[in-house]
């Protein structure tokens, strides 16, 4: 007992100097489950979200879109494989976290659970969602726990592409035929509430935050990065012409922010709990993935061990 | 450069552009669908190398036309019979084996053919084949590796693949057709002569496939149309989700 106030002291004093923790390190239990829940959300997130942009690749109305949403969907796929190999430091496998997630243990960003309607969707999602996750992850680049920031780093350079090229999409939409701009208009009123709500409940709400900041797991609350996202999108909805489907949304002199109307926590939690227009369909098409890869891996291990035997058997002869 | 050997040369590079776009998209097809991460990344690494070469062909193809026709121009807005890409590439996914039975047919042949290309005196012809010919060295990797993987792997992985080999084996003979346009390129050192690529093909397919414990299967009855614009039914089902959004806003920028 005495022995773990001293390793959570020890714990505590690395918290406090700024280090990283590390996967050998000591750290409280529920420090540990609270981030295998974060990071496989996150990895989970990725895998999903291929779905929304996927669904597009296929009809991209031109080559150079077809190739960039290609790169970016790959991407997304590489941004899981590092946050399950993050994960997995902490002592579950993959195979663990994607079961949870085939189950509906696990969630994944509420986010992917809206559809990608038209070929401006494409650049909402870049422009809005990864915005909206860039601002979380730049934060997440400086979370305690060493190999879930470093995952971090490398997957922010590619996000900021992401986002760019989305916003280039609501650029080009924006600029083209009076039916391209009314597309991109029409995006942004269908994304803008749910992306507000990808940062979470309200900090008066959000139950899992207090422990989180308290371990520099996050390092600024729901409500404060939420608030960063809109003060820096105002203005690049401005430059397209777009219009914020929020009719309270005003700069507010006094704080130095843009106030900001309520969100539709009715919606969010509706959402969160199953009931957004994709949540079905989009499990359904990860577990088929799944289940219709099941004899493509049992393939490759057969013959890995085949391999194996043979190259042992190859080695006594 | 003769109107007949500036057509000649248009046909070739449409058909060079449309295989790689129509290869491409197929497994575009399988983005979030494959049955396994690292799959699902390689699989849309594969398409997107596809891609980018077609949109590099089907560029020159336009500029050798000369009539102001776009990459995009020529992917959207071509009908199924205008579409020379082999019959092979626009053949369904099927399951995980028939793609990589595909993918081991068809970059078996690309491989021959780029080498050819290299030494090709059109001087984009040589650049595009320098650069693909690395692209299509781990394409051709990674689909061998994978036919050993199921060919030797369990009862069913076996069955599979063999499957995927057997069904797709008649779309193989279409890839050395060669037309009197593409002889006039083969004698101005241009192309390689495909028709002399079909032996030394069945060698390096034969051998994966042996070494994988599948059997070459034995018929000589193969399908062609393609350099003709006669297409399987397959094809303007692709043509259309690929060109729909495109078509939808004629003469929009996206």
């Amino acid at each position: 007992m005495e022995n773990t106030v001293q390793l959570e002291e020890q714990f505590n004093a690395k918290l406090d100097k700024g280090e990283f923790i590390e996967p050998k390190d000591w750290m409280p239990e529920k420090y540990r489950k609270t981030l295998i829940r974060q990071i496989s959300q996150h990895a989970h997130s990725e895998i999903i979200g291929m779905q929304p942009e996927g669904n597009w690749i296929t009809r991209a109305p031109s080559l150079r879109r077809k190739a960039v949403l290609l790169a970016k969907v790959q991407d997304e796929a590489g941004h899981g494989l590092y946050l399950y190999s993050a994960a997995e430091t902490m002592g579950i496998s993959r195979d663990e976290l994607l079961d949870q997630l085939h189950t509906g243990k696990a969630k994944y960003s509420s986010i992917f659970n809206y559809q990608t309607l038209t070929w401006a969707d494409m650049g909402a999602v870049g422009w809005l969602v990864d915005g909206a996750a860039i601002i979380n992850q730049v934060m997440l680049q400086r979370t305690s726990y060493g190999p879930y920031s470093r995952a971090m780093v490398r997957i922010c350079k590619e996000e900021s592409f992401h986002q760019r090229q989305g916003y280039e999409i609501m650029c080009a939409l924006a600029a083209g035929t009076p039916e391209q701009k009314a597309m991109a208009q029409d995006a942004l009123n269908r994304w803008w509430w749910p992306t507000l709500m990808m940062f979470g409940p309200k900090d008066s709400e959000s139950k899992n935050s207090t422990d989180s900041i308290r371990w520099k797991i996050k390092r600024e609350t729901n409500d404060e990065l939420r608030q960063k996202f809109i003060d820096r999108t105002v203005a690049q909805a401005e430059h397209l012409g777009l219009v914020i489907p929020d009719p309270e949304l005003k700069w507010n002199e006094e704080r130095g922010h843009y106030d900001s109307g309520e969100i539709n926590w009715e919606e969010f939690w509706n959402v969160v709990e199953g009931r957004g227009p994709c949540n079905h369909i989009r499990l359904k098409v990860r577990v088929a993935a799944h289940e219709n890869g099941a004899w493509v891996r049992e393939a490759a291990n057969a013959y890995a061990a085949k391999k194996a035997k043979r190259e042992a058997g190859s080695l006594v002869a | 450069m003769s109107v007949n050997s500036q057509q000649a040369l248009f046909e070739y590079a449409l058909r060079l552009g449309d295989n790689a776009l129509i290869l491409g998209h197929r497994l575009s097809e399988w983005t979030a669908n494959g049955p396994i991460l690292e799959e699902d990344i390689a699989l849309t690494n594969i398409a997107l190398d596809l891609v980018g070469q077609s949109r590099m062909l089907l560029s020159y193809a336009g500029e050798i036309e000369g009539k102001g026709r776009t990459e995009d121009d020529l992917a959207y807005y071509r009908q199924s019979a205008e579409f020379r890409n082999a019959l092979l590439t626009e053949t369904d996914n099927g399951d995980f084996a028939q793609t990589i039975a595909r993918q081991l047919f068809y970059s078996v042949f690309a491989d021959q053919l780029l080498q050819g290309l290299q030494k090709s005196t059109d001087a984009t012809f040589a650049g595009y084949a320098a650069k693909a010919i690395k692209e299509n060295a781990y394409h051709l990797r990674h689909a061998a590796e994978w036919t050993l993987r199921l060919g030797d792997g369990t009862d069913e992985s076996k069955r599979r693949m063999q499957e995927g080999v057997d069904k797709l084996w008649m779309f193989t003979g279409d890839l050395f057709a060669t037309t009197e346009a593409d002889m006039q390129l083969v004698s101005a050192g241009i192309v390689p002569d495909v028709s002399t690529f079909r032996e030394a093909w069945l060698k390096r397919v034969s051998d994966v496939l042996t070494e994988a414990t599948l059997t070459v299967p034995e018929s000589n009855w193969f399908q062609s149309g393609s350099r003709n614009g006669i297409h399987t039914e397959a094809l303007s089902y692709l043509l259309g989700e690929m060109q729909s959004l495109a078509r939808a806003y004629p003469g929009a920028n996206w």
